[in-house]
């Protein structure tokens, strides 16, 4: 088999909080191959997000730090990297964009400006040159009068046009993965089908892998090739989107596409959505055993005794459940 | 003020029976201030000639992207923001011309809950102060002993325990909250309850529990609610009846089946078409609007929508379409869709 493009082994980050050590990510085992869509889904505080930002170093440490567990990129470990070597990494191999762009825009600098930086990493140009291929980019993400956007400030742009510029930033470094956090969720419906529909496109015209974390089963249902299931800091399902809809095998995955309402089924007689009760454990400390076991309506003795392992269920499908 | 529009209902012209709300050609332009001298420069037509009628026990579910001025409407409804202009009657009453006694006496029979549990709630009293305060207001108990026997019977109403009434908001997740905010908004015994976006802050299986408890209240309380969100999928389970908004007009009202099979505004049609759905074997057509929502400031002439609508002609920047009755029960505002 092929060696995955990213392979995450054990990952444990936690967090040094004045009331203990919040377990934020707690022993997360993922991997994404080449020219893949992974889909990481779960509710507020399951770890997706602090696992992506792992991926490129982007926690605070303190508080946070490594625990254990490996981030194996094309084969080599990226923990151990130096700030210097993980720049590298950052600007050449694999980019990020976060939900609000807003927040990751310079507010002082033109788009164009912040683009071009990104494209002189790579390849020797004059300013000018530089632009140019910065509204090239914003072209592609289509960005309607590029050559005169390229000059305005990203207060200039709404929000489903400044992702587009997020978009066209990480993109101009050509990685070979794009992390995704949630780059929809900020943004209307209508908007959010526009911005998918370009991460598609891109993805098709640069080949990259994505990572996408998002709460919305519906974008993963329609976005994704495989999807990992996380929640309070592990992993609980790793499937293909088919099995995973089709044949979703541990009750928390069960619950969450249960608990969605389904406008495609309006014409069926209304059923009552099935809720999961209670709420997500608290991390600072986690129940010994599965750590869905609380709410899960088939527990049994052994479910809060120790974590269940992974176990294989069908090819490709592992589910962290003793059912 | 222009006269009142004949609003889309839900029962037919004979049905005598009066609705429970009543809005007619609301609207609301807010000022844009600028200048030295803080002189009025501009617009923003948050609401702009909205007309519907909500009828005792149905829930009446208003979409839109952001921008489309749901949530204004829900909040001129009760007042909170004077409208600039237009009707509300509310049982029969007259709600524009009620003074502040007036006012608060009506809000007993109308109440709101809002999206954000976290901002809504005062964070220095306690649950049992939050909850109760409504109840000595309006001065529906007259002891001690009853207030608080009331707020525990409204905790255990909501799903939450009697012991909770002596915490504060920051001990509670979202999802309780939530429950907090629907117990103070239910210990007047409204008629009436606006939900302006309440479970958007949720996860979706927080959600799931916040939507049933809604549904269980209604049917306990014969509650009449007025539901605002932006999520479809959300809008389309809960409510009977549907009212699709767009740069604050209303496009389009049908029973809640009706509109997710059969749309007729070209908007409300991409809109559902824009949902994703969770289920990977169904694959549908999408259809892509173009470009963003224009400036609320300066909306298009004519219809609000032509300048992204896949279907529009050149008349439509010239002339505003009304809502008609397309179908029985089914309203419209489009010259190109029937």
């Amino acid at each position: 088999m092929a060696e995955p493009l990213l392979d995450i082994r054990g990952l444990k980050t936690w967090f040094k909080t004045d009331d203990g050590m919040v377990r934020a990510v707690d022993g997360v085992d993922l991997h994404i191959d080449r020219g893949e869509t992974l889909g990481v889904v779960g509710e507020s505080g399951c770890g997706k997000t602090v696992t992506a930002r792992s991926v490129l170093k982007l926690i605070d440490m303190p508080p946070g730090r490594f625990e254990a567990g490996q981030i194996l990129w094309q084969g080599r470990d990226l923990i151990p990297l130096s700030m210097e070597e993980m720049d590298k990494i950052r600007a050449k191999e694999i980019a990020i964009i976060f939900q609000e762009p807003m927040t990751s825009l310079n507010p002082v600098y033109t788009v164009g400006d912040q683009i071009a930086e990104v494209i002189a990493l790579h390849q020797k140009l004059s300013r000018k040159q530089a632009i140019a291929g910065a509204a090239e980019m914003l072209r592609l993400v289509n960005i309607p009068n590029p050559q005169r956007r390229v000059h305005d400030y990203p207060h200039q742009f709404s929000g489903g046009m400044r992702q587009r510029v997020m978009i066209a930033m990480a993109l101009s470094c050509q990685p070979k993965l794009l992390i995704a956090d949630e780059p929809t969720t900020a943004l209307d419906v209508t908007i959010q089908a526009q911005i998918l529909e370009l991460m598609q496109e891109m993805k098709e015209r640069f080949g990259m892998a994505i990572m996408l974390i998002t709460h919305a089963m519906g974008v993963v249902a329609e976005t994704c090739q495989r999807v990992t299931v996380m929640y309070a800091g592990n992993v609980v399902e790793e499937a293909s989107v088919e099995a995973l809809f089709g044949d979703p095998r541990h009750p928390y995955t069960q619950g969450l596409i249960r608990s969605i309402p389904r406008v495609d089924r309006s014409a069926e007689k209304k059923q009552r959505l099935e809720a999961i009760a209670g709420t997500v454990p608290n991390l600072l400390e986690p129940p010994p055993g599965c750590r869905f076991a609380a709410r899960c309506k088939f527990a049994m003795d052994v479910c809060t005794q120790a974590v269940p392992p992974l176990k294989e269920v069908g090819p490709g499908h592992y589910v962290r459940c003793v059912l | 003020m222009s006269a009142p529009v004949s609003a889309p209902t839900a029962a037919s012209a004979a049905d005598t029976a009066k609705p429970l709300l009543s809005v007619r050609d609301l609207r609301k332009h807010f000022a844009i201030r600028g200048g030295i001298l803080s002189r009025v420069v501009d617009k923003v037509h948050a609401v702009d000639g909205v007309s519907f009628d909500i009828e005792a026990g149905e829930t009446l579910g208003v979409v839109g992207e952001s921008g489309c001025g749901k949530s204004t409407t829900g909040r001129c409804i009760l007042r909170l923001i004077e409208p600039s202009s237009g009707e509300v009657w509310f049982q029969g009453a007259d709600v524009m011309k009620m003074n502040h006694a007036q006012l608060q006496a009506m809000r007993r029979d109308m109440q709101i809950i809002f999206q954000d549990p976290y901002a809504s709630l005062n964070p220095r009293l306690t649950i049992g102060a939050i909850i109760g305060e409504a109840l000595t207001i309006h001065k529906l108990v007259n002891s001690r002993q009853a207030l608080e026997d009331r707020v525990v019977q409204l905790l255990e109403t909501v799903g939450l325990r009697p012991d909770h009434m002596r915490r504060f908001p920051h001990e509670f997740s979202g999802g309780q909250r939530q429950r907090i905010g629907i117990a103070r908004a239910l210990a007047v015994e409204p008629k009436l309850l606006i939900c302006d976006e309440p479970v958007s802050a949720l996860d979706v299986s927080i959600q799931a529990q916040v939507i049933n408890l809604l549904e269980d209240l209604q049917e306990q309380f014969g509650l009449t609610y007025l539901f605002i969100a932006h999520d479809l999928s959300v809008v389309e389970h809960i409510s009977t009846r549907i009212a699709v908004m767009y740069l604050g007009r209303v496009v389009e009202i049908a029973p809640a089946a009706e509109l997710y099979d059969k749309p007729i505004h070209p908007y409300s049609e991409a809109l559902l078409s824009a949902v994703p759905i969770p289920d990977p074997t169904v694959k549908r057509k999408r259809i892509m609007l173009e470009g963003d929502v224009p400036n609320p400031i300066r909306p298009p002439s004519g219809c609000h929508f032509h300048t992204r609508c896949p279907i529009a002609r050149p008349d439509c920047s010239q002339r505003s379409p009304v809502l008609e009755e397309k179908r029985p029960g089914h309203w419209a505002a489009c010259h190109y869709r029937d």
